[in-house]
């Protein structure tokens, strides 16, 4: 198990360098961060020599990059253009994200898993064919229609929720942009549980169990359901980066001042610094997510855990 | 009689229509008695075994007639909860391939301390110690060590013998065993055949055997029931039916047993492949393939003509059974 | 498979001439009628029935002959095809359904209702919703499209070789698609297309297809791997066939399915993509017509005119559920498994 664990992390570093330097490259090598700063303005050749030469932008990019990494791992985000460390920005951001974040993972967790597999055991079935065509739809409508119509409706409309989410973010204002956020995973989740239920019920175990005289409840609970959560958790596991990235479009349907608030400004306003630092803080996260979901699938699954 | 199985019919709905999977099986077996059921692949004598057991996947699949009798009862019209107590206590099953057939995330401890729990009402403590008992008794070496590894982590031989240990954990009255040694080594086969006949003698269970493997039916049935098409074709005690087949069918397998006398000469093959269940010939099934067709064989489905009464009874599924007999003797 | 026996006798006459009862009518496992019932003794439905006999058809049955046969009784198929068909033809033809300029537009009617001739009513710059609703099919279908093939092309190329071939360029592969997946999509098209801006759809349709193509590489490099160890492969490469043939003639079409199941689908998740860009303002830029921008500048107004956003939202969700529906009818008629 310590093995697997470090082969994992050595085999992310490859992926953590390369992923932040593609990122680095778009925004520094592809963007130019300096003529950022003077917005419309024609900026003065002297003075954005010496701002090149401070943010050591007349660097090759490999070089630029190695600065950068080096001070990130010093605790060092560098500074906004308007003055303000990349690190405060986070300090206010990521929690509010993170919390959006849960709420998404536990209504896709919850709900995901429990019609997917009230789906995936009847089979055939009305409830089964309604909630296949009703994840098709799920699937198909896109956040921000999802988001803006389901804020009009419940918050202007019937009035059961505040249209935008106030500045702190408390956890009860997240329920509805967490809804918006895991919609379209959740209807994944479904899907990949029914699947999973449906493959796994015919599994020869499966008819073990039965034949073993075992309640039909025990047999799903005990048997069938630990099997088919495997690619489930998989699936998971790898969409918590994916959720925190696309907060970006939730967040500002809901104005939330989260990670994907400052990232939006950030890249409006061509703000280099606080680009790069969330992408590299978001790319960690995924990572991490990722080793997490394939040490679970260790415990979940004997056949790997002793491979 | 422990079991009886009384002209049971069973039919699969599938995209290309319905499949009569079983048509009229009637066996029985008594306590300490094996039954060997033996046929090709779709004769369905699995698909008995399993609405035996009442573990017949439904749909595609449905009992369309007869009656099942358990110990005098008709399983056919119990209760669910009924019957699942009956499954694991008063009958189990050995499945062919024990990797796919135990459970890959739960370690051979929990999958055979679950009978005793969910059973009995046991303890887990209890039911730990009830599976290394039942493991030694399998002749698992290190049972104690090794109640905690999970499946795959055991030799095919050993975990078919987990197998036999969670079908005979709470000392059923019958076992129906599918191909228990079709997927182990030629090696293997035998002890675990040894194994499972030792066990039902001293417990003296019924024992229903399916199997394709004409030796090992030599050595442990008493009885023997041929299956084609969904029917059974030859019913007979084991010794009399390789003395001299009553069907054609039941010789042409026979006949097709690599002999060690017969070195050097062609194997005898049946010809033709088995029927499709959708669309079973007319008469008797067997007929395209029979050396011995005639045209009444087409026309009229065979009855089961009795060969002799006693002392055991035998039965042929053949309009031509006596030239049939005579032609092996 | 043996050929079918010579039948000994004259048909009765009672037997349906469509339904043999030997001959035809046979499994196709086994050898013979030989004893060597071992190999396939788990009577699992699927051994137990032989296909269907009676149909002469059943024979040739590939398993694209057979995929055709079931999508064409697939209601879910049929609808997204007709749906997918019409989308197209109205992308090509706008002018079709629609007599109106989508830049045409009359400030005096902003934000109005619908009104004769004005089906779907005004946006805030008074254009005609209507018109511009079926003008913006144009811009998502063709980015779907072209992102679809090239991502599908790369992909499949790139994953189909590194399958293939295996050894370190299939680790580079690899490695190469796990950085693409640790770019968030959104996050990643927001970055490259506010440095890399055009009035074209290139740059949106580049970013896809930069971002897409390892997933469907992955897909490839699977089925290509499956495909290789059929024993009919390993017979091809005994008997001495070459890579490239082997590739083209044996392996290729065995591994094409899943690539385009997994396309299909995709094409649905790209539109949906290019219109969550344009709704930040990145994606496709006016004068585009696009559903994406449309409803990003209806946003704001939804309290007082919901329409303005509902029509084209209703108009990219219809047409993303097409796309996805049309993939989930080909996976499952591709994947015999799920039958």
């Amino acid at each position: 198990m310590g093995r697997y664990v470090i082969r994992r992390l050595l085999q992310m570093i490859p992926v953590f360098i390369g992923s932040t330097f593609l990122i680095f490259f778009m925004v520094y090598a592809l963007g130019d961060p300096v003529a950022a700063l003077f917005g419309d303005k024609a900026p003065d050749p002297a003075t954005a020599a010496r701002i090149r030469k401070d943010l050591y932008l007349d660097r090759p990019l490999w070089e630029q990059y190695l600065h950068y990494m080096g001070q990130i791992f010093q605790g060092d985000f560098g500074t906004a253009f308007n003055g303000q460390p990349v690190l405060d920005l986070m300090a206010s951001a990521f929690p509010v994200t993170l919390r959006l974040t849960v709420v998404a993972i536990a209504i896709e967790v919850v709900v995901g898993i429990t019609l997917g597999v009230v789906s995936g055991l009847r089979r055939g079935k009305a409830i089964d064919t309604t909630l296949l065509v009703l994840t098709l739809v799920v699937i198909s409508v896109p956040t921000f229609v999802t988001g803006y119509v389901l804020q009009y409706v419940l918050g202007v409309k019937w009035g059961w929720i505040r249209p935008s989410v106030s500045p702190d973010a408390p956890w009860n204002e997240l329920l509805l942009p967490g809804l918006v956020l895991a919609l379209v995973s959740l209807a994944y989740v479904t899907r990949l549980s029914r699947t999973s239920i449906a493959e796994n019920a015919k599994a020869d175990y499966v008819r073990t169990a039965v034949a073993k005289g075992l309640p039909r409840r025990r047999v799903v609970s005990r048997h069938l359901l630990r099997n088919s959560l495997i690619p489930v958790v998989t699936f998971i596991g790898t969409d918590i980066g994916a959720l925190m990235g696309g907060a970006i479009v939730t967040e500002r349907i809901f104005n939330i001042h989260g990670v994907g608030y400052q990232l939006y400004q950030g890249i409006l306003r061509n703000n280099s610094p606080t680009v790069v630092g969330f992408v590299t803080i978001l790319v960690i996260v995924f990572l991490v997510a990722n080793l997490l979901v394939d040490l679970l699938y260790a415990v979940l699954d004997p056949r790997i855990r002793y491979a | 009689m422990l079991l009886e199985v009384r002209d049971l019919h069973v039919e699969f709905t599938t995209r290309d229509g319905v499949a009569k999977a079983v048509n009229g099986v009637t066996y029985a077996v008594d306590e300490g008695q094996t039954l060997a059921v033996l046929g090709e692949s779709g004769s369905g004598k699995s698909v008995t075994a399993q609405a035996v057991m009442g573990i017949l996947d439904v749909p595609p699949g449905r009992i369309t007639g007869g009656e099942i009798l358990f110990q005098g009862k008709d399983l056919l019209r119990m209760k669910e909860e009924e019957r699942r107590r009956i499954r694991g206590a008063g009958m189990a099953m050995i499945f062919q391939d024990a990797l796919s057939a135990l459970n890959p995330v739960l370690t051979v401890g929990a999958q055979l301390g679950e009978m005793f729990t969910v059973h009995r009402g046991m303890s887990r403590k209890d039911a730990r110690a009830k599976a290394v008992e039942l493991m030694d008794r399998v002749k698992i070496p290190a049972a104690r060590q090794r109640v905690g590894d999970y499946p795959h982590q055991f030799s095919g031989g050993m975990r078919q013998r987990i197998m036999i240990a969670m079908a005979l954990a709470l000392e059923p009255s019958l076992i129906i065993a599918d191909e228990p040694t079709t997927a182990l080594d030629v090696t293997v086969q035998a002890q675990v055949m040894d194994l499972l006949a030792e066990l039902q003698r001293e417990l003296n269970m019924g024992l229903i055997l399916i199997t394709h493997d004409l030796g090992v039916v030599a050595d442990v049935a008493d009885k023997i029931a041929v299956m084609y098409a969904g029917r059974i074709v030859e019913a007979a005690p084991v010794h009399e039916i390789y003395k001299a087949p009553a069907h054609p069918y039941t010789r042409g397998l026979l006949d097709s047993i690599p002999r060690l006398d017969q070195k050097g000469q062609e194997l005898y093959a049946i010809k033709g492949l088995p029927p499709s269940l959708l669309a079973i010939p007319s008469g008797c099934a067997f007929n395209p393939r029979c050396p011995m067709a005639q045209p009444v064989c087409r026309g009229t489905v065979p009855p089961l003509y009795q060969v002799t009464e006693s002392p055991v009874p035998r039965t042929s599924a053949c309009h031509f059974w006596k030239e049939c007999l005579h032609a092996h003797a | 498979m043996p050929e079918p026996e010579p039948q000994p006798h004259p048909q009765p006459p009672r037997y349906d001439p469509l339904e043999p009862g030997d001959g035809e009518a046979i499994a196709p496992t086994g050898q013979g009628g030989q004893m060597d019932l071992a190999l396939d003794e788990a009577e699992s439905l699927e051994r137990v029935i032989p296909p269907g006999p009676g149909n002469p058809r059943e024979k040739a049955r590939s398993l694209w002959s057979d995929a055709w046969h079931q999508l064409r009784r697939n209601p879910v198929f049929v609808l997204s095809s007709l749906l997918i068909v019409f989308l197209v033809l109205i992308a090509i033809w706008p002018s079709l359904i629609a007599s109106g300029d989508p830049l045409q537009c009359d400030l005096a009617h902003s934000q109005e209702g619908s009104a004769p001739g004005h089906p779907f009513g005004y946006d805030t710059q008074g254009c005609d919703v209507y018109t511009r609703t079926v003008y913006g099919a144009r811009a998502s279908i063709t980015v779907g499209v072209c992102a679809t093939l090239g991502a599908a092309l790369l992909g499949a190329f790139l994953g189909g070789l590194a399958g293939f071939f295996g050894s370190w360029g299939d680790a580079l592969l690899s490695r190469v698609a796990d950085i693409f997946f640790g770019i968030p999509v959104v996050l990643g098209g927001l970055v490259f297309l506010s440095v890399v801006t055009s009035d074209t759809v290139w740059p949106v349709v580049g970013f896809i297809v930069l971002l897409g193509w390892p997933q469907i590489a992955r897909i490839g490099r699977g089925s290509v791997i499956t495909a290789k160890q059929n024993d009919y492969v390993q017979a091809a490469r005994a008997l001495g066939a070459s890579n490239a043939r082997m590739l083209l003639r044996h392996v290729a079409p065995n591994a094409v399915a899943p690539v385009i199941v997994v396309a299909t689908i995709a094409l649905g998740t790209y539109i949906a993509l290019e219109a969550t860009l344009s709704f930040l303002g990145v994606g496709l830029r006016p004068p585009t017509v696009s559903w994406g921008i449309d409803i990003s500048n209806a946003a704001p107004q939804i309290r007082n005119a919901p329409h303005m956003l509902l029509w084209p939202a209703g108009a990219l969700s219809l047409t993303v559920l097409a796309f996805i529906m049309l993939g989930d009818a080909v996976r499952d008629a591709l994947d015999p498994k799920l039958r």
